[in-house]
């Protein structure tokens, strides 16, 4: 009895030891150099992989900002507070800035965008209605309410309203772009979240058709460029915003009221104390 | 030709996933993407062929002579965890890419019910040597086509239109028992 029991402990410490032999000889002979500090900054990244920086995940970026093939602020999603903290583990002075955020420019929904006479029935993504018809609204280059944005979004920030339009919720909104790439339309843009004037209208159709498919469409009637002094131009009937040129100053002449469609819009309108302020 | 015989009834009639049920767990966790299940089939295939050769030789060399067959749970167990840890080393060495793909699914190789469900089944059906290893990579190759397999579907499945309730685990566990049915049809096909 007593000699099984030391044969079965013998045997299972032997097989124990001889494994563990064997691995530390495989530790040994394949052990990956490894810098320490990009475990350590891998840490401090948000950890959501979603590519906004170029590189193939928060792990990718971390050995590329070691090595500094990456800027430390290359993390649009981390914003400054991780650009400090790389900052500080690398020993570097990391350079301030701006948040970006997607901003949705279209406003063509489903109250206001004229539907085809045939009805779209098929997969529901806009890419693919995007390809087989140009989905179920009359206008080519509006928003197809698939929500493909919104299943892009890697951190939860938009979501489809009722009117069939995606919404982005700034808090959230690291400006990552994978909404971006995901519209098949090119509708979502990055842009400074300081940034409050746009042209909600992807629209390149003659007036007379933007007219009639879609209530809130640009009919590029130029009354926004008249006096903006080169910072509204209208190309291939939409009046686009020339940002470089684009201010404050300017923002104060464009008559929004009288755009006929109120296309182009500010999304806050800053109060007249701070405007003299500044 | 018998050990043709067991390769195909490991693959096919005996599959480890589809008709005794072990290994479920990557087999639901990693088959969102055909690629890397494939990559974790591979690495499942890879330990169950070093586990069934170090297993056997541990029963029929040391074990079974002593008298100590009752140590072989502990034993298996034992020799499980030291190849996955070793094939995690092997992996992360080679291809990182892989490594942060297969994540946690690598290292619960250890406790994949399938590896240590093949030890045993070695010594209950009394396989040879050659036999034994035969079994091991059949029983890694169905388990490689079961998971691709599944991958397969899940990667079309997310481009359908299912119903509400059935987003998600419940139609992949309907999907997966669709699957197991189709695979008791190659039941009878061979008997080993």
């Amino acid at each position: 009895m007593d000699l099984a029991l030391i044969i079965a402990v013998s045997t299972m410490g032997g097989l124990g030891l001889f494994f563990a032999i064997f691995l530390a000889i495989a530790d040994k002979k394949l052990k990956v150099e490894e810098n320490p500090l990009i475990e350590k900054i891998n840490e401090v990244l948000p950890g959501a992989n979603c590519g906004a920086c170029g590189c193939a995940g928060c792990y990718a970026f971390a050995v590329k900002v070691v090595n500094g093939g990456i800027k430390v602020n290359g993390c649009p999603v981390g914003g400054e507070e991780v650009a400090k903290k790389i900052a500080e583990l690398l020993g570097v002075t990391a350079e301030t800035s701006v948040k970006m955020v997607a901003r949705v420019l279209c406003r063509g929904g489903n109250l206001e965008a004229a539907k085809k006479q045939a009805e779209y029935k098929g997969p529901t993504g806009c890419a693919v209605a995007h390809l087989m018809s140009g989905g179920n609204k009359a206008c080519f280059y509006g928003c197809l309410g698939g929500g493909d944005c919104v299943t892009a979004c890697p951190f939860d920030a938009m979501y489809m309203n009722d009117n069939g339009l995606p919404v982005v919720i700034e808090e959230k909104c690291t400006g990552c772009g994978n909404c971006v790439k995901a519209c098949p339309r090119g509708i979502i843009e990055l842009h400074p979240i300081t940034q409050n004037t746009y042209v909600f209208c992807k629209s390149q159709d003659d007036p007379k058709t933007s007219r009639a498919v879609c209530k809130v469409a640009c009919i590029a009637c130029g009354i926004c460029s008249r006096k903006s002094e080169g910072a509204i131009e209208i190309i291939n009937n939409l009046a686009v915003i020339d940002y470089s040129k684009y201010n404050e100053n300017i923002e104060a002449i464009i008559p929004f009221d009288k755009c006929p469609t109120k296309a182009i819009d500010r999304l806050f309108v800053k109060k007249v104390e701070e405007v003299a302020v500044e | 030709m018998e050990l043709f015989l067991i390769f195909f009834s490991a693959v096919l009639v005996n599959n480890f996933v589809l008709s005794y049920f072990l290994g479920i767990c990557p087999f639901i966790g990693v088959s969102n993407k055909l690629s890397s299940a494939f990559s974790m089939g591979m690495a499942t295939t890879f330990v169950m062929t070093l586990t069934a050769i170090v297993t056997w030789l541990i029963n029929n060399l040391i074990l079974i002579p002593n008298n100590m067959a009752y140590l072989q749970y502990v034993a298996f167990i034992l020799v499980i965890a030291s190849l996955v840890q070793f094939v995690e080393m092997f992996i992360k060495k080679t291809s990182q890419p892989l490594y942060r793909a297969l994540g946690i699914f690598l290292p619960l190789i250890t406790t994949n019910c399938a590896i240590l469900g093949l030890a045993l089944f070695i010594d209950l059906k009394a396989y040879s040597f050659l036999q034994g290893i035969v079994f091991g990579v059949g029983g890694g190759i169905g388990f490689t086509l079961a998971i691709s397999i599944m991958a397969g579907i899940r990667e079309e499945l997310d481009l359908a239109d299912v119903p509400k309730p059935f987003r998600g685990a419940p139609i992949t566990l309907i999907v997966a028992g669709i699957l197991a049915l189709a695979f008791m049809g190659f039941s009878g096909l061979i008997s080993v």
